[in-house]
């Protein structure tokens, strides 16, 4: 028997992953010509700083909704890991410490979601919907309207400055390193495939000898303290900690995996494309804010982005079969 | 008969997916008031026929008439108006909906005020149970019922329908000898009735039993029609096969040592009370019973997918942690599940990556310390399919490629989706990933369901050159032949309970048949009793 049905070429190329990359490129060719000072030499640094956090959330999240799961809880976290940063910086605290225990605290706030849905057996949307409200609340009522700044320079000099006279910002290499971690972890290691499984067919994971509870866990431990490492660097790069830190990130994250062709319904997803779904909404972010368009059409972009993801793939995948075989639709 | 028009006739028909030629020239003429076998090696195209004929795939090229009229079916419903009833092989139920909503789908019966007539329904539903002889809740839902009784439930619908054709693939592939009788008076009922039915099966006894023409098909082509009484089945196999299979069960003599799995009064309210066995290194234990006495339902809480109120489960002196599938595989221990699209397969995902699914996860375990057998121990299963946690695609691909020539597993592709496999096919592969562990326990929840009669000779003969090895098996079949043939014991399951053991000589067909029946009396069921 043949290892594979297609040349490898096709394999590579003709993906759903591919599609975004190409996406990606005209869309940049098209920002680049038409928007004004889109070619200029800050748009890489500011791509970089401000995709950061919704790249980084996004991670876990792909593994995360590549179980058929999703974890809306994530800007929150962002909000409540911003808030204890700023709090334990004005305790006196070191910014290992603070970064420490802000990420610690992230992993429970992942591990309660994870408890809640793996153990509970909750559905992963009504618990996350749930933990929004109520992380976000902890972190407005710990620190009230008011913010916390005058972080040492030092500090925030970290989270923006460049690598030596390129115009990448010094966090891409940690950036690349968190993406090769995950890129290893989905495609290239038994837990990857316990995901992609249970994201499937959770009976039959389950058949294999899959801990389908425990990987779920794991998952929203992951997504709460890579949430958590956001909100550390969000509070950096924007000098200020408070409670309504990246109100609404959530969309982004969810609308950059989508649209990196992870399938909502779980077992299909990729890291490259999702790193190219993240890196599309920042372009289109950042082409239309040197646009001047505001933020609340930025939104409505994103929104629409994120609904033609999740309807596009059924429209093709039904003009497909539809164009094999006009007899389905029936089922089978 | 010969003057008036067949009530299906197909010629020349074709369909391809894609590269792969599924069906390249199916032809069958079917005529009113017979019942037809249609016998094939896994993957020769029958499930493609019948697809056609029901409307469920387009062809590609050739004819399809009904009564001497051509037809075309755009969709299952056109076929199913047209009067063609299909069980197909893989039963897909609504689970949401009750039994008695799947049965009657899309024609409910209307009452007053045009209002669905809820009684006439599930009074409809307990009608056709009654007929064939199963005991099943109309009321309850579909979601989490057996194969078989799913099965019972295709069936159930389809003979419901009342149509001229009625087409069964592989409907006896789950069900015990007792409902396949029942099944056989109802068919038997339909054909005296002047309908005509098409009947697909890997048994060929039942095809003896039940059918009066059988046409052969391989590879996707039409091979032969005959009357039933003129071939044998040595001459139907060979034409299917292509070659003389000689035994079908042969048994290789095995010295049998230690207890390895040992089994404690285990008991789950309401569905096993009080099951105890041992299954000895080397030994191949049936169990038997009628479908729905729980035979299933005990091998899954000793594999750990569910749960048992008491009792425990011993592998190799240690005991299990109760529902951890992980630690049992771990332990040694293997279960090819009943229902393969569910349970057994990510169907999903490629052959490749089911084949290998539960090696590469495999947490180690006092297995992985030293090696227990011969030949098996150097086997596939030893090499590594990962170093230092990371995947190794090319050992990965090896190891399908072994298990998929020794079981002849017929697929695209080894990275060709499990869905588009047929059905024989895809439980082999089932059988592969689970061979591939190299276990020391193998738990068989019909192992050969849908397996061509080729194949199943492999696939038994593998079996027992394992046990010889030192294997421990626990054998669950519905078809008695297969376990009267491999088993070295037979327990009898009645209604949750193991009420008979039998040796290798006391297991007749007539003692298993007497123990597993509801209502003998309790001296016959112990009569055979050791
Ligand atoms: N959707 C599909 N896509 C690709 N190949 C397919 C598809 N369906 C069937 N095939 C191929 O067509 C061939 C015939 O399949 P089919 O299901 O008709 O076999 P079958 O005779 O019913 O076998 P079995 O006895 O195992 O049920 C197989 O080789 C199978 O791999
Ligand atoms: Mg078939």
């Amino acid at each position: 028997m043949r290892t594979h049905a297609r040349p490898w070429w096709q394999r590579a190329l003709l993906t759903r992953e591919m599609l975004t990359i190409l996406i990606l490129v005209v869309a940049w060719i098209v920002a680049a010509s038409v928007v004004q000072g889109f070619d200029g030499p800050l748009t890489i640094t500011y791509l970089v700083l401000d995709v950061a956090p919704v790249l980084l959330i996004a991670l876990p999240m792909t593994l995360i909704i590549g179980t058929g799961e999703i974890d809306l809880s994530v800007a929150s976290v962002v909000g409540l890991s911003s808030v204890t940063f700023g709090l334990l910086y004005q305790a006196g605290l070191g910014l290992g410490v603070g970064l420490l225990v802000s990420v610690l605290l992230g992993a429970v706030c992942g591990a309660v979601n994870g408890a809640l849905v793996a153990y509970g057996g909750l559905p992963s949307l009504a618990v996350t919907i749930g933990s929004l409200a109520l992380y976000r609340g902890l972190a407005v009522g710990l620190l009230g309207t008011t913010a916390v700044t005058g972080f040492p320079e030092s500090w925030t000099d970290g989270a923006t400055e460049n690598l030596g006279e390129s115009p990448y910002p010094v966090i891409t290499l940690g950036l690349l390193a968190l993406i090769a971690v995950f890129a290893v972890l989905l495609h290239a290691t038994p837990f990857g495939r316990n995901v992609l499984d249970i994201g499937r067919s959770r009976e039959a994971a389950r058949f294999s000898g899959v801990d389908v509870k425990r990987t779920l866990l794991i998952l929203f431990v992951l997504s709460g303290a890579v949430s958590a490492l956001a909100g550390v660097y969000y509070t950096l790069r924007y000098g200020s900690a408070r409670g309504d830190n990246a109100t609404g990130l959530e969309l982004q994250v969810v609308a950059a995996v989508l649209l990196g062709g992870v399938s909502i319904f779980g077992g299909r997803g990729a890291i490259h494309g999702v790193v190219a779904g993240v890196l599309l909404i920042g372009v289109l972010g950042s082409a239309l804010r040197l646009e001047s368009v505001t933020v609340n059409v930025i939104n409505i972009v994103i929104g629409a982005a994120l609904v033609v993801s999740v309807v596009a793939p059924r429209i093709a995948g039904g003009l497909r079969v539809r164009r094999r075989n006009p007899a389905v639709g029936q089922g089978t | 008969m010969p003057n008036a028009a067949p009530t299906l006739r197909l010629e020349g028909v074709a369909k391809s997916f894609g590269p792969v030629a599924a069906l390249r020239s199916g032809t069958l003429v079917v005529q009113p008031g017979s019942i037809h076998a249609l016998v094939g090696e896994n993957g020769a195209g029958k499930s493609t026929l019948v697809k056609i004929v029901g409307g469920v795939h387009r062809r590609d090229a050739g004819t399809v008439e009904l009564d001497g009229e051509p037809v075309d079916f755009a969709g299952p419903a056109e076929a199913k108006t047209a009067g063609v009833a299909v069980i197909h092989q893989e039963p897909a139920s609504f689970p949401d909906l009750t039994v008695t909503e799947n049965i009657f789908l899309g024609r409910e019966p209307l009452g007053s005020l045009r209002r669905i007539d809820r009684r006439a329904m599930r009074d409809g539903a307990r009608k056709l149970f009654r007929d064939l002889g199963v005991d099943l809740d109309p009321d309850r839902p579909a979601e989490g019922l057996s194969i078989a009784d799913q099965q019972i439930v295709e069936i159930a619908k389809a003979i419901s329908l009342d149509a001229r054709l009625l087409i069964m693939d592989e409907p006896t592939a789950a069900l015990s000898a007792v409902e396949v009788r029942r099944l056989f008076g109802v068919a038997r009922g339909l054909r005296d009735a002047g309908r005509a039915v098409v009947f697909i099966s890997h048994r060929l006894d039942e095809v003896a039993d039940l059918c009066d023409t059988v046409t052969v098909m391989r590879d996707g082509e039409h091979v032969s029609t005959d009357a039933v009484a003129d071939v044998t089945s040595d001459e139907l196999v060979r034409r299917m096969v292509g070659r003389a299979v000689s035994e079908l069960y042969p048994k290789v003599p095995s010295t049998v040592g230690e207890v390895v799995l040992r089994v404690e009064g285990l008991e789950s309210t309401g569905t096993f009370h009080d099951v105890s066995f041992d299954v000895r290194a080397g030994e191949i234990v049936g169990l038997a019973g009628l479908v729905g006495a729980g035979r299933s339902e005990i091998a899954r809480a000793v594999f750990g997918v569910d749960h048992y109120s008491a009792g425990r489960v011993v592998v190799g002196g240690r005991t299990l942690r109760p529902g951890d599938p992980a630690a049992a595989i771990a332990a040694g221990v293997a279960l090819v599940p009943e229902d393969r699209r569910l349970q057994g397969l990510v169907t999903e995902s490629s052959v490749s990556r089911n084949v290998s699914s539960v090696v590469l996860r495999r947490r180690r375990g006092p297995r992985d310390e030293g090696g227990v057998r011969g030949e098996g121990r150097e086997g596939p299963a030893r090499r590594r399919l990962a170093r230092l946690g990371i995947l190794l695609p090319d050992a990965e691909a090896r190891l399908a490629r072994d298990w998929s020539g020794r079981l002849s597993v017929k697929a695209g592709a080894l990275d060709a989706p499990a869905t588009t496999m047929s059905g024989g096919n895809q439980q082999k592969v089932v059988l592969a990933k689970w061979l591939a562990t190299d276990p020391k326990v193998l738990m068989v929840d019909e192992p050969t369901r849908g397996i061509d009669v080729g194949t199943k000779a492999e696939v038994h003969r593998l079996l027992s050159t394992l046990a010889a090895e030192g294997l421990a098996v626990l054998m669950i079949s519905s078809e008695l032949p297969e376990v009267l043939g491999m088993a070295d014991r037979v327990l009898v399951v009645r209604e949750g309970r193991i009420v008979s053991e039998l040796t290798r000589a006391e297991a007749t067909p007539e003692a298993v048949m007497r123990a597993a029946t509801p209502g003998a009396s309790a001296e016959q069921a112990s009569g055979g009793a050791a």
